[in-house]
């Protein structure tokens, strides 16, 4: 099961491992590995040295990232390494997987990359919704406590470890890593300004390393086995393996974990089992709301981060949100604009009250009630929504399906206008 | 009055955080699941008992959709309305809910037995549409067993 090391030990029942069974499988031998005979920056060497690129939308470089934690003699000695389980990008559900499925190898990644960058408080902030990992978090903590693998004197290496799991209590936004360390400190969850960055003043002030948990389960598999052999897992540029997914009217909506760069049409024919009898794809968002509309000439690009970006889309999450011919393409805009109005913070202006114009326009043409400059007036908002004009990505990403519907389905709001109706109801 | 029950499981996560400032949300959400709901009252006294602000609390309870500041029935509902459930159906399972089985959408049935709430992406997209109640996640709802689906909730 080398080639598929995040989910290839997952249980058929999908029952979580227990330590057992992840001991039994390979793990915590990276974390014995690292405490015995690596230092720190040989941990984030590794990590960097293999490409591992953040799985939570952004994709930025893990390696790197670890390396702005200042660990000079004069930086605050406190510093933080938060899991980020809020899973909330509408499309996504990878996390819930590695979760549910295998909560051990996460505490062993959280604790690697606490190590390597010298922190003795760790976070998981788990989305209030998800039960059932809140369980298996807890129960596999207690194993990990009992057994050594976290606590004081981690394996007597000298290296502490305190892992905390807090659940939420709602609200998007709160995946915004700065988001989110407002709301672990029992504030309201609005962005902060960056810089600085979390790396240099995070969680109460201190150093602080928010992951993503898919990328935070593939460092025990890099630490273990070297960055060469993550390289090797990929069929493009960037490294290791993906849990993709898809959802909407495929025939069989689900996640796989395959190499990073497997094309879309592979991804959707041959693991989703193509579109449903009678439906007909006619786009797709490649890694969850947030993200560009892809149609019919972009499927057989790879899902990388590069090639998506380059086809004017990302790579997000990686989990496809599949429109069908069936499906009203501005209904399906409205909804999801309808979600990111209301997960607005409020904070700034032009998403507050940008994103429930853009809302109310389109509710407007999904009824018949659409005017001629509507569309003209839709670009405009997008536009205007642009990174930098706004006070984090919110706003931008909702932009993102918007600018792109209208893009590759503008004839259909034309008709939703011209007609005065929709054309799929009734 | 905070019960002494409340008092002590907040205390229990004090050591977990910085300050009593950050404990507000676990606070709230401990006295919810208490008394289902956070009155008034009861915002006031976790706000003395944490040394914060009753109007800074306010600003904290009202923020976060799954904290209640109105009283709920004894089961929330939480209906996934975000695109992958809406592809699959979630508007029909919405509507079926409110016209046979007696519920209000963003409001308690008459018999204060469920509270009907939408709720973004539940992370479950591969088994739209899919609904919460309480802790229980239900995927791959069908329309027609909604009656056998809320049955165990009383």
């Amino acid at each position: 099961m080398a080639d598929l090391p995040l989910t290839g030990h997952l249980r058929p029942d999908r029952q979580a491992l227990t330590l057992r069974e992840y001991e039994r499988a390979g793990g915590y031998q990276a974390l014995r590995k690292a405490l015995r005979t690596l230092t720190p920056r040989d941990v984030t060497q590794a990590v960097s040295d293999s490409g591992l690129r953040g799985r939570g939308g952004a994709g930025f470089p893990t390696g790197k990232k670890w390396s702005f934690v200042p660990m000079d003699e004069h930086a605050p000695s406190t510093r933080y390494l938060i899991a980020n389980a809020d899973e909330m990008e509408p499309g996504t559900f990878k996390d819930r997987l590695l979760l549910e499925g295998n909560p051990h190898q996460l505490l062993e990644g959280m604790a690697l990359a606490a190590y390597a960058v010298q922190a003795h408080v760790a976070y998981v902030f788990l989305r209030r919704e998800y039960t059932v990992p809140a369980q298996r978090l807890a129960r596999a903590r207690a194993e990990a406590l009992s057994a050594g693998l976290l606590g004081q004197d981690v394996l007597g290496s000298g290296f502490s470890l305190d892992l905390h799991i807090h659940t939420s209590a709602g609200r998007y936004i709160c995946g915004e890593e700065t988001a989110l360390l407002n709301a672990l400190e029992g504030r309201r969850g609005i962005p902060r300004a960056k810089p600085p960055f979390p790396q240099v003043s995070g969680l109460w002030g201190r150093p602080t390393v928010v992951n993503n948990v898919e990328t935070l389960c593939n460092v025990p598999h890099i630490v273990d086995r070297g960055a060469q052999w993550f390289r090797s897992l990929s069929r493009s540029k960037d490294a290791g393996t993906k849990i993709y997914g898809a959802s909407g009217k495929v025939a069989r909506p689900g996640a796989w974990e395959l190499p990073m760069g497997t094309p879309i049409r592979e991804i959707l024919e041959e693991h989703a089992g193509g579109m449903r009898s009678g439906h007909r794809l006619r786009g797709l968002l490649p890694g969850g709301a947030s993200t560009d509309f892809l149609v019919e000439e972009h499927l057989d690009l790879p899902m990388d981060f590069d090639s998506i970006s380059a086809a004017g889309s990302r790579l997000g999450t990686g989990t496809m949100i599949v429109l069908d011919d069936k499906t009203c393409p501005v209904g399906m805009v409205r909804n999801l604009e309808h979600f990111f109005a209301q997960e607005s913070c409020g904070w700034c202006t032009p998403c507050r009250d940008g994103l429930p114009w853009i809302e109310s326009i389109l509710d407007d043409i999904e009824k018949g009630r659409g005017e001629e400059d509507d569309l003209e007036l839709l670009q405009r908002q997008a536009r205007m929504l642009a990174p930098g004009h706004t006070y984090c990505a919110h706003a931008p990403g909702a932009a993102e399906p918007l600018q792109s519907a209208l893009r590759y389905f503008r004839t259909d709001f034309e008709r939703h206008i011209r007609e005065r109706r929709c054309p799929w109801s009734g | 009055m905070l019960t002494a029950e409340e008092r002590r499981e907040i205390e229990e996560e004090l050591p977990h955080y910085r300050d009593r400032q950050s404990l507000t949300i676990e606070a709230l959400k401990i006295v919810q699941r208490h008394r289902g709901w956070i009155s008034d009252e009861a915002l006031a006294d976790v706000a003395s008992f944490l040394e914060v602000s009753a109007e800074d609390l306010e600003g904290v309870a009202t923020f976060y959709n799954l904290l209640f500041r109105r009283p709920v029935g004894r089961h929330v509902v939480l209906v996934c309305d975000s695109v992958s459930c809406w592809i699959m159906g979630c508007d029909g399972l919405r509507d079926r809910l409110v016209r046979e089985h007696g519920m209000r959408f963003g409001a308690t049935d008459e018999q204060g037995r469920f509270t009907l709430l939408p709720v973004p992406c539940l992370g479950a997209c591969d088994r739209a549409p899919a609904l919460q109640i309480d802790d229980d996640l239900h995927g791959n709802v069908d329309g027609g067993s909604l009656g056998a689906l809320l049955e165990p909730y009383r």
